[in-house]
């Protein structure tokens, strides 16, 4: 009882490592968007949900981000069912509507199947009728504000606001004193929604 | 203490304190310092008694008898009737309860009879500034007996047998949550008490820390020896001055009687206790962002596990109950788990606190046995709904839970069966609707506060709840599509699955029981351009009812837009292209001429 089914491989896990760890030892490919390997994982983008079950209980399945979920050889993961599908496709289209102009996003989109699936009430809202609330390609993954702390240890960005109003911006949006201009924010955006300039 | 032969318990809780009771506290001592009786009658502010609504209140001791809505007017009165000629004054009584000449006693009155305090014991009896009138009334005996007396497992066994649980809502048993912190080793632990309430129309929290802050203390002394944490944090928002003023005495005063410090009561038991101000985000009262926030990071939820148990505060274990939770604590370990299990259901042992509000006559703090109906607190408690108006649905656990209809008034007020129902037990909000209210803007009303609560985190709860307050927003608006029923809906589940904390994971609910409940004032508004509560603006238009009309004017008089015209004693006319819709006309009208359509 020392394994971890995942997508029914019996996987041995070896150390302290997160489901989305586990599944890329067995090529099982999870997409994400806020993960990066270097910075650590924080959850919030949800597109790396996989369905968790307890072995004791395997019918009772919890959607749970495999980036933040550290590997358990009491669990049943499933990455591919359709309730995973559902869910990743919704995030991703939530996205698409966040920031219909990104290209990065409508691949990524094209790449899990969003625009070859079936079409349903809620796709066809989000991609043709939802109002749309801002000009920004940043998704709020987070990442540039996680690399400047966690890598260079600048602490130059930070978020502010909170729910539609959060976003992206140096403290007080002045030029932060502490950035060096390394551009570790704009190589880990997913977007590429932050660019540098020559000063 | 000098004992005097009669007292009069004045509320000085939030609500009475807004309604003038501490002008009324200043006049009575004046006037019996007129009358010389200040040796007989002891003027003592107290904590909340509950009945918010009809404040401020009093109570006279040692007869029993209650009074409301007390102006200054009535202080003489009450000297020279009461006091003095030992005679009640019956206009100063709740109306429905004053029956054939009988004088009621404080039980007597429906909205006290069916109560049964526990976390709220003390309630409109002591002085909450006063550790002696708490220790007067068997304050710090189940923390003597915890910390002198029982190993930290029989405290938590004790818990565990009493059967109380979480009751900032999820009802997760608090024993078990205990054992699971006590287990976790580590040389620095601490506890927090959750008293960030944020839900709109709940107030239970507040009145437990502004009415009995040491029953939390005690509560927290107690939780302290049983996971073995040296020190803890109230988490309580800034908005609530005078829970934070009460209990900031209460730490001093345990400091000083050396009920907190070290080594309290000589059993090697030390513990630190501090408050920490909530600068105002509903999302703090969720455990992990409350962290965040205690830590001075930015508050926002991570997943679990790591449950704050394994790792909390500065990463150590951490145990977070609700304010509730801690003061039903000392009451177990005073009275003995044995009687905290005689009182509720099977599964859902003691009692609840519920603030009581919306279209209720009533209007107020209760405490309840777990198993008491629905139509129970609101009919025979909160007095049914006001102006002769029909009950509409009752709305518990605010934005998190659910809208529950006239046809399941009849259920038992459990964690179980109202979770079944489609609600959630939460914090203790109960919002009363009646026939004027439309549930689809009372669903949108909702689904606006959580998207402004909302973290922004994680992308379902920032993005999801914006789309369905959209689709809420048009449908009110009377531009919903044929579809958007099914849409909400199939949107609330997805948000429900995905989202990364409770906050988004329930923001749903209070749309899907609407839907689930209601769906027919859905279907009018969409289909037939109609707001059967006839709130909706878009959707209604005032108009002059012809023959009723006599022509007096007031309602051109009133009208802020001057949207009305008509000559005196000629019927009036409402120019429909100018009216904002806001109903003065109707309300001012003493003809029942103005109709809504």
């Amino acid at each position: 009882m020392d394994k971890m089914i995942i997508d029914n491989i019996e996987y041995r896990i070896t150390g302290s490592e997160t489901i989305l760890d586990s599944a890329k030892v067995l090529d099982i490919e999870i997409p994400t968007l806020c993960h990066n390997e270097h910075i650590k994982p924080y959850g919030a983008c949800r597109l790396c949900l996989v369905e968790v079950a307890l072995k004791s209980n395997p019918e009772a399945a919890k959607l749970m981000p495999a980036c933040t979920t550290l590997a358990d050889p009491n669990y049943i993961i499933k990455t591919k069912s359709e309730r995973i599908q559902k869910a990743r496709h919704f995030i991703m289209e939530m996205l698409l509507s966040r920031c219909p102009e990104s290209n990065e996003i409508k691949a990524l989109a094209e790449k899990i199947g969003v625009y070859s699936s079936e079409n349903n009430r809620t796709k066809d809202y989000l991609l043709n009728r939802a109002a749309s609330y801002t000009d920004t390609k940043c998704i709020l993954c987070g990442l540039c504000v996680r690399v400047c702390d966690e890598i260079t240890e600048r602490y130059a960005l930070g978020f502010s606001g909170r729910g539609m109003k959060r976003r992206v911006n140096t403290p007080f949006d002045k030029i932060s004193d502490s950035c060096i201009g390394c551009g570790s924010c704009a190589y880990v955006c997913p977007t590429k929604t932050i660019t540098l300039e020559e000063a | 203490m000098p004992n005097y032969p009669m007292e009069l318990l004045i509320c000085s809780g939030t609500g009475c304190v807004g309604n003038g009771s501490l002008e009324l506290i200043k006049a009575f001592r004046e006037e019996l310092k007129k009358q010389k009786l200040e040796s007989k009658i002891k003027i003592a502010p107290s904590s909340c008694h509950g009945l918010c609504g009809n404040g401020p209140v009093i109570l006279v001791q040692p007869d029993n008898i209650y009074y409301q809505n007390v102006t200054l007017n009535d202080v003489k009165d009450i000297v020279n009737t009461h006091c003095l000629k030992g005679e009640a004054l019956i206009r100063l009584m709740p109306k429905e309860a004053v029956k054939n000449e009988n004088i009621p006693k404080l039980k007597e009155i429906g909205f006290f009879s069916k109560q049964r305090l526990v976390a709220l014991y003390n309630r409109g009896v002591i002085d909450p500034e006063s550790i002696d009138e708490y220790i007067a009334r068997g304050g710090y005996k189940g923390a003597a007996r915890a910390l002198i007396h029982m190993k930290s497992e029989e405290i938590i066994e004790e818990i565990i047998a009493a059967g109380l649980r979480g009751r900032g809502g999820a009802g997760f048993p608090t024993g078990v949550k205990w054992g699971l912190c006590a287990k976790s080793e580590s040389d620095e632990k601490y506890i927090i008490c959750n008293c960030d309430e944020g839900d709109p129309g709940a107030f239970m929290d507040r009145s437990i820390m502004e009415s009995d802050p040491h029953s939390v203390l005690e509560g927290m002394l107690i939780g302290a020896k049983a996971m073995g944490a040296r020190e803890g944090f109230i988490y309580i928002r800034s908005e609530y001055p005078l829970a934070i003023k009460h209990f900031q005495k209460a730490i001093d005063d345990a400091n000083e009687y050396g009920l907190l410090g070290k080594d309290i009561m000589n059993s090697g038991t030390d513990f630190k206790l501090s408050i920490y101000r909530g600068a105002g985000a509903f999302v703090c009262g969720e455990e992990t962002s409350l962290i965040h926030s205690l830590e001075g990071v930015l508050p926002e939820p991570h997943g679990r596990p790591p449950y704050p148990a394994v790792s909390g505060y500065m990463g150590k274990p951490t145990n977070i109950n609700n304010t509730e939770t801690w003061s039903n604590v000392p009451h177990i370990l005073r009275q003995g788990a044995k009687w905290f299990a005689s009182i509720g259901t099977e599964k859902s042992k003691g009692t609840k606190v519920f603030s009581l509000v919306g279209k209720v006559k009533n209007t107020g703090l209760i405490e309840v046995p777990m198993g008491i109906t629905l139509r129970e607190i609101v009919f025979d408690i909160g007095g049914g709904v006001p102006n002769g108006k029909k009950f509409k649905a009752v709305q518990t656990g605010g934005p998190s839970g659910g809208c529950l209809p006239k046809s399941l008034l009849d259920i038992s007020v459990d964690y179980e069966s109202l979770q079944e129902a489609g609600s959630i037990m939460g914090s203790g909000g109960m919002i009363v609707m009646d026939e004027d209210t439309c549930m689809v803007e009372l669903a949108r009303y909702f689904l606006s506060f959580s998207l402004e609560e909302s973290c922004g985190k994680c992308t379902p709860c920032r993005e999801g709840t914006r789309h369905m307050h959209d689709i809420l927003t048009a449908i009110t608006a009377g531009e919903g599509k044929e579809g958007d029923i099914e849409l909400l809906e199939e949107m609330g589940e997805l948000i429900k699955e995905t989202a990364l904390c409770g906050l988004g994971k329930t923001a749903p609910n209070p749309v899907l029981t609407t839907i689930k409940h209601f769906r027919h004032e859905y279907e009018a508004h969409i289909r037939d351009h109609k707001c059967p509560a006839k709130a909706c603006k878009n959707l209604i238009k005032f108009e002059v009812i012809k023959e009723n009309c006599t022509g007096c004017t007031l309602c051109a008089k009133s009208c802020p837009v001057s949207a009305i015209r008509g000559e005196p004693k000629k019927i009036h006319e409402i120019d429909q292209s100018i009216c904002v819709k806001c109903g003065i006309c109707r309300s001012v009208c003493r003809f029942n001429a103005i109709g809504v359509d």
